[in-house]
């Protein structure tokens, strides 16, 4: 008997919850932001989205006048919280990072709950450029070193990144094509992990981001970085497109919002994101920890994102990603 | 109460003579533990253990998320204190999880599920405080040992983390599932096909190595995985609730004599376990150095070597108090290890370090190599406050958990039911704020006890859950790494700390079967002497 109850005491719980989270909101900007932002980072605590937005949020709080509440809804490589974004409350109190490729790469793989054009993107405001990565210790001092050794030993050529069809997998597929050179992926779980394998030499090199590459110091050695121009935290090393190779990628962050957000709440919550990354210290902040800041406001964002969804659907072929 | 002067100064003096490991430290550095000794650091460090003890001990919140909630508040402090605090409360999270583990049998933290093996059935006979008490010790001075290992001997223990490749860690995986074989002495075939389900739920979603979906039978909720915390608590929770509900004794037997924390029984086993607690921090703080390994598997590594090397293992799974001391010494060792690779290589060992890393570069410090030389005042004070925290851990876990314990046992069965019900929704709930994991929590749970009613112990399916995917993973790697070489058996073969770890593996997994050589052996040498049990020294 008292099984019973207690189960259907549990079903009730979760079926009232769950339609609590949809309630409608249909105001303009009108006094927006009155109330404190929850800004949803679709990651574990600690990574470079949740990094970016700890540097955001005291600036963000000064310029909108409210807190910002950071939470993290992580699982799926951010599936999990994207594909819930939608049925969260649209006002714009109710913010979540947005990172790509993820968010065109995911649905073009597999039914991951979410299409692209469900994420409503305000702003996009960095990114982390990949950077192929050697030990300090390795036998390849330059990029050239690099691509000969894997052009005399096809397949050979060990390069680990994080996780499968991932923004390192994509670079290392699109390097390959490039430097016409067959290197062998090994996903890791993660970016610590593929570290470790890099610094312990069970890999030959590594694609990772800067901001990765700026935490190991000098037990790491930075062939090259596809950026347009040189990262400021890496005066010295060379950029892909310098080496002759057009490579410029990596993993870009912005802002999403639920596709019901008033625009005129869209458009405020840009205009505040912009004005964030105009302020010359939290660029400083960011660029020391290897961010390269970008400003992508509301309007730039449909071509921005025709752009890179040009790019990765010409690596997606590559890749074996089949489109549907 | 009168024990207590004792117990600040023993792990200090008996095990661990510090005098002399300060000997090779310079003492301008003696500086900084004045610094970590500042009112307001003690203060700090005093809080985060309360909190980090509260926040482990409900099921469901773990060590990371008490990490990641307070991660804002430090923003305002200055870098060592926010490290402290963080450190006191990572600490004290780790620690909390053996309450739940030993009163209800629900781990609060993954770090926690060997120690529900031994402190369930402990405090079930009604040695509840004993087993807490136990644990108390076991934590401070795994974690003592955690941190003395961070402070003097951090940059050559990371070279441990770099030398463990993809074989390793899938060597090491397999190592921990052999403790099937001896977690299921007498029922091995149901330990095994509890350890096959959890293999498979642990493939659930999308697959690191080739982004495949598996088994989500079309279900978005699936996608993500089955969350080893929702599992966790499904699985040990939600039986446990169930037979409390149907059947009408008592929860958990109350002691004849429940007034005090039997300290004294708890220092005479301690005393007498004290090879098996040394040996199980060591391997705690060596596995908490191997990111993504973390305190699970260290405490589940340390009680299968604790059970392997006793003199009666069979005791071990009905309320060994050496199983409890390897699991608390192990999983609070994890966190002085887990320290050492975030601070020497930058690259967390744990992921409430990833969390606090985060931290430390928004405050703008850089970690690395250099950190040591660099920013040695940060590091030095944030090592003496992690120290400091751990030894507030004796008193303030004893203080708490006696009143734990206490409200655990006076609390009638009706209030009892619907708080940790409404504890494991909520702590579902919060792993990812994400309604899916509570649905997957009650799900596992309703099979968990089918399971459990058909003979099937919940510890293999966790164990399939937690090590699937590092068993997996490092295999695929080690494989494609191996292929890469032309040289694939040399991978899983020709290295030798992996040789090492499989003859461990084979060891433990053939264990019940040379364990009965040696008790038929035993028992035709001595066939008056039946009462080999009672005597569990082991040093």
């Amino acid at each position: 008997m008292k099984l019973t109850t207690l189960l259907s005491t549990a079903a009730l719980t979760l079926a009232l919850s769950a339609g609590a989270v949809h309630a409608q909101d249909s105001s303009g900007a009108g006094d927006y932001p009155s109330k404190p932002i929850n800004y949803i980072i679709p990651f574990n605590a600690g990574g470079e989205s949740d990094v970016a937005a700890r540097f955001q949020q005291p600036y963000l709080e000064e310029v909108a006048g409210q807190n910002v509440v950071i939470q993290y809804i992580a699982g799926a490589g951010g599936a999990q919280a994207w594909s819930q974004l939608n049925g969260m409350e649209a006002d714009g109190y109710t913010i979540m990072g947005s990172n790509l490729p993820h968010i065109i790469l995911q649905p073009m793989a597999q039914d991951v709950g979410y299409q692209t054009d469900d994420i409503k993107n305000v702003y996009f405001f960095q990114y982390t450029p990949d950077a192929l990565l050697v030990p300090a210790d390795s036998q390849f001092e330059t990029l050239e070193d690099f691509v000969n050794h894997a052009k005399e030993n096809p397949g050979a050529v060990t390069i680990a990144g994080s996780a499968t069809n991932s923004a390192n997998h994509v670079a290392q597929t699109r390097f390959n094509d490039l430097a016409e050179v067959n290197t062998t992926y090994i996903p890791f779980s993660g970016t610590s992990p593929t570290m470790t394998a890099l610094l312990g030499s069970q890999v030959m090199g590594a694609f990772s981001y800067t901001t990765a590459a700026l935490n190991q110091g000098d037990a790491v050695r930075v062939l090259a970085i596809a950026a347009e121009e040189r990262v400021p935290a890496f005066p010295d090393v060379p950029t892909f497109k310098e080496l002759g190779y057009d490579m410029v990628g990596g993993a870009y962050r912005g802002v999403a919002v639920p596709t019901d957000t008033p625009e005129a709440v869209q458009q405020k919550l840009s205009d505040m994101l912009g004005e964030v990354n105009a302020n010359e210290e939290f660029q400083k902040k960011m660029e020391d920890a290897g961010f390269v800041v970008i400003s992508v406001p509301l309007s730039e964002v449909p071509d921005f994102m025709a752009e890179r969804r040009q790019a990765y659907e010409d690596v997606a072929g590559l890749m074996g990603i089949e489109m549907k | 109460m009168s024990g207590k002067r004792d117990v600040r100064e023993e792990p200090a003096t008996e095990s661990f003579p510090l005098p002399t490991h300060c000997s090779g430290l310079p003492m301008e550095k003696l500086v900084y533990l004045f610094d970590a000794l500042s009112v307001m650091n003690l203060v700090l460090a005093l809080g985060g253990v309360v909190a980090g003890i509260l926040i482990g001990a409900l099921p469901g919140l773990s060590a990371t998320m008490a990490v990641a909630v307070l991660v804002p508040f430090t923003f305002t402090m200055d870098p060592a204190s926010g490290l402290i605090v963080l450190g006191a409360i990572y600490t004290g999270a780790i620690y909390g999880g053996s309450y739940s583990a030993i009163l209800v049998n629900a781990p609060g933290t993954p770090s926690a599920i060997a120690t529900t093996f031994d402190g369930f059935p402990m405090a079930k006979r009604g040695d509840g405080a004993l087993a807490v008490s136990l644990a108390t010790l076991a934590s401070v001075v795994g974690g003592l040992v955690g941190a003395l290992m961070l402070m003097f001997l951090a940059p050559p223990l990371a070279q441990v983390a770099l030398a463990f490749g993809p074989p390793e860690y899938f060597w090491l995986a397999v190592f921990g599932l052999t403790l099937i074989s001896a977690l299921s002495v007498g029922n091995l075939l149901k330990g095994l096909i509890g350890a096959c389900f959890g293999l498979l739920l642990s493939m659930i979603g999308i697959a690191v190595v080739g982004a495949d979906v598996r088994f989500t039978f079309g279900s978005q909720m699936l996608v993500g995985g089955i969350d080893i915390v929702a599992g966790l608590i499904g699985l040990y929770c939600i039986p446990v609730l169930i037979d409390l509900v149907a059947t009408r004794d008592p929860h958990l037997k109350v002691e004849s004599d429940s007034s005090g924390f039997r300290l004294g029984e708890s220092f005479a086993i301690v005393m007498r376990q004290k090879v098996n607690m040394i040996r199980s921090a060591v391997i705690g703080t060596v596995v908490g150095i191997l990111p993504g390994a973390g305190g699970s598997v260290a405490s589940l590594v340390s009680y299968s070597e604790a059970r392997r090397s006793s003199k009666t293992p069979e005791n071990f799974g009905k309320g060994e108090p050496g199983g409890i001391i390897a699991t608390e010494a192990a999983n609070n060792a994890t966190v002085g290890g887990g320290f050492i690779p975030t601070l020497v290589l930058g690259i967390p060992g744990t992921p409430p370090d990833a969390v606090i890393l985060g931290a430390l570069l928004v405050q703008g410090i850089k970690i690395g190599p250099q950190l040591f030389q660099s920013q040695g005042s940060i590091v030095y004070t944030f090592i003496f406050g992690l120290l400091i925290g751990t030894l507030l851990m004796l008193p303030v876990g004893l203080v708490v958990g006696r009143y734990a314990y206490k409200s655990i046992v006076a609390i009638p069965k009706s209030a009892l039911v619907p708080t940790i019900a409404f504890l494991t929704v909520i702590g579902s709930f919060a792993i990812h704020n994400n309604l899916h994991d509570t649905a997957v929590m009650l799900t596992l749970g309703v099979i968990g006890w089918v399971l459990n009613r058909a003979g099937f112990t919940p510890s293999p399916i966790v164990l399939g859950l937690v090590l699937g995917q590092i068993a997996e993973q490092g295999f695929v790697q080690a494989y494609l790494i191996g292929n890469a070489q032309g040289n694939v058996l040399g991978q899983f073969f020709g290295r030798p700390i992996s040789l090492a770890i499989a003859v461990f593996a084979i060891l433990t997994l053939f264990y019940p079967l040379i364990a009965k050589a040696i008790g038929a052996a035993r028992a035709r040498k001595s066939e008056t002497d039946t009462t080999v049990e009672s005597r569990d020294a082991d040093a």
